[in-house]
């Protein structure tokens, strides 16, 4: 139960299990950035959830068809900004009356309005660094190590290939219908991706 | 109304500079909401204008009606002011989002004849010994012998006079009236012939406009609200009144959106895209009018020098410190909770309400700004502030909304209409 949460969970960063026999799952490659639009459709349609694509240049509305709706990122930001802002409010009263009471020109040790600028500077540098953070921690990135690199055809990704990855952790993976599935929608190619923590080419 | 407005020329030029164009509208462009969409507020705004003035020039009413009405028109100058900016802006940075809604805060910028007109209770207070800017126009402020002597005053008798300040006050008219009537004209060009060039022209334009209208924007808040008190000042007050008035432009264009969508116009025009950026923009200047406001009461908090702290004083004691805490929580507070979430932006009657509400809170903010000088004893509202206020708004969207129904609504030559129509938040 636990395994399964946290495998579901790792799989919405892109971080996919292998299968117990090593299948990673099926690298489909696609002719132009509109096949593979409509192929993330088919298979989000199709009931597929780890599942990724793979393309040079952000394609637009491919976060519509992959049913990826809205980032979480702003909560953790809104966490951030208001952790920045307790922060801040604690620092300046600990600082200012408690540590080190100074008078300056009669004004009250502690007051809200000289404590406003440090308030707002730490909700805002809490709030940058909880947004990149987050967003580090839900897209799963950096990730230097990924089965995908495995496959020849791949390194064109960053070039002029389009790729759409049905992973075998998803629990409707089957290597001939999934195969099938990803024909039918136009797919050039298909391979199937072993995770051997090792390459197969100089293997 | 609408019979003696087109049968007399020269009150027609008062609101709109150019000719109607509506006959070269295309079809869904077209302003299909008849008369009674701006007879109405035209109307309303006309009947209670006409009484708050009937009464507010009385005996007993004249001190206080002064005040309502500098409000009430500083007011409706913001919006015009904060919509000419929009559109300067957008052409310069070359905003194409914002093209299918262009020809609302193209409209709003055009009223400044209109508001010129309406400025001449201001200009007949200026001329009262009770009135708006008796602190500083009184006569015998310079002279050592009078009982109206003021050390400081006469200092500042070179910039502070009545005549220069109608100089001024017209120069000011001048520019807003030459920058927003050109580009209304552009734009109405652009509807006919769809020559490409005139969006090179609109840019020209904004380049040499924007520095002028911002320079007279803030200068225009130094006199017409800043002299009210006239022993006080503070630079940063043009950023101040620059900062509500843009939030509120925003506010309004996109209830003038929904109201003329509610009409059955600008349908599949304006779309849930536009509204979200509209509520984005609310947003970013709530905060940005917080940082500056809060930027002129820490400097003045620090400095603690008397001279500078007693207009803080005056509004924060004899009841006044409700208002300046009502401010604080719903000009700043409670806005920036419920807009920064996407839903609310993309909600449009959770936007409505939230536009509605800050409108409200930059009359509030003109009140509060204005109100402390005439009642510094005790914090009151008048009925003459909201009857001013009313009569002045009302009239100036129906003036707005029938310059709005003499042309196209949407600016149908713009190159960049077919991005905009397109257009959405990733």
């Amino acid at each position: 139960m636990l395994k399964r949460l946290v495998r579901d969970l790792k799989a919405t960063m892109g971080i996919y299990q292998a299968r117990e026999d090593r299948v990673y799952g099926l690298l489909a490659e696609f002719e132009h950035p509109g096949a593979l639009l409509k192929a993330a459709r088919t298979v989000r349609m199709a009931g597929y959830k780890h599942f990724d694509t793979h393309s040079p240049f952000p394609i637009h509305g491919m976060d519509k068809a992959m049913g990826l709706g809205q980032s979480k990122v702003g909560y953790i930001t809104f966490l951030g900004g208001a952790t920045g802002l307790a922060l801040a409010t604690w620092l300046q009263w600990w600082t200012s009356a408690v540590d080190y009471p100074i008078n300056i020109s009669g004004k009250p040790f502690f007051a809200i309005e000289p404590s406003i600028p440090i308030m707002f500077e730490l909700t805002v540098l809490f709030s940058a660094l909880f947004a990149v953070g987050g967003m580090l921690l839900l897209n799963g990135l950096p990730r230097p190590y990924n089965p995908l690199f495995y496959s020849r055809a791949f390194a064109r990704v960053t070039d002029d290939a389009f790729f759409l990855h049905v992973a075998a952790s998803d629990r409707q993976f089957d290597l001939e219908g999934t195969e099938a599935l990803l024909r039918d929608a136009q797919a050039q190619h298909v391979e199937v991706i072993h995770d051997h923590g090792y390459s197969e080419l100089h293997a | 109304m609408a019979d003696t407005l087109h049968s007399s020329p020269i009150l027609v030029k008062l609101v709109d500079t150019a000719e109607p164009t509506r006959g070269h509208a295309l079809k869904p462009y077209q302003w299909t909401g008849g008369t009674r969409a701006y007879l109405v507020p035209m109307l309303i705004g006309a009947a209670t204008l006409a009484v708050s003035l009937v009464v507010g020039f009385s005996e007993t009413f004249r001190e206080q009606f002064y005040f309502s009405y500098l409000v009430g028109w500083t007011f409706c100058l913001s919006l015009a002011l904060g919509a000419l900016f929009v559109v300067l802006i957008k052409h310069l940075t070359k905003a194409s989002w914002i093209v299918a809604l262009r020809r609302i805060p193209e409209a709003l910028a055009a009223s400044f004849p209109f508001l010129a007109l309406l400025s001449i209770p201001i200009i007949i207070g200026l001329f009262d010994d009770h009135g708006l800017y008796h602190h500083w126009s009184i006569d015998g402020i310079a002279d050592p012998g009078s009982e109206h002597y003021d050390e400081i005053l006469a200092g500042k008798v070179a910039y502070l006079n009545k005549p220069f300040f109608l100089l001024r006050l017209a120069f000011y008219f001048v520019i807003w009236t030459l920058v927003s009537s050109k580009l209304w004209g552009l734009s109405l060009r652009q509807d006919l012939s769809g020559n490409a060039h005139i969006a090179a022209k609109q840019r020209k334009v904004s380049a040499w406009g924007l520095p002028l209208v911002a320079l007279t924007t803030a200068f225009g808040s130094y006199d017409l609200l800043m002299s009210v008190d006239p022993h006080w000042f503070s630079t940063i007050f043009g950023v101040y009144f620059f900062a509500g008035a843009f939030m509120a432009a925003f506010c309004l264009i996109a209830l003038l959106c929904m109201f003329l969508q509610r009409m059955g116009m600008l349908r599949g025009v304006v779309t849930r895209e536009h509204y979200h950026d509209l509520g984005k923009l609310m947003f970013a200047f709530v905060v940005f009018w917080a940082y500056i406001a809060f930027s002129q009461y820490m400097l003045y908090w620090y400095g603690g020098i008397p001279e500078e702290t007693i207009w803080f004083r005056h509004r924060l004691e004899h009841g006044w410190e409700t208002h300046s805490a009502i401010l604080l929580v719903a000009h700043f507070i409670l806005p920036f909770l419920i807009l920064l979430p996407r839903a609310v932006k993309r909600n449009l009657p959770l936007l409505a309400v939230m536009a509605v509400w800050l409108l409200v809170m930059q009359w509030f903010d003109h009140h509060w700004l204005a109100m402390p000088v005439l009642h510094y004893d005790q914090a009151t509202f008048h009925w003459l502030d909201v009857s001013c206020w009313i009569g002045l708004t009302a009239l100036f969207l129906g003036v707005t909304l029938w310059r709005l129904s003499r042309h196209a609504l949407v600016p149908q030559g713009d190159p960049f209409l077919a991005k905009s129509l397109r257009f959405e938040n990733v």
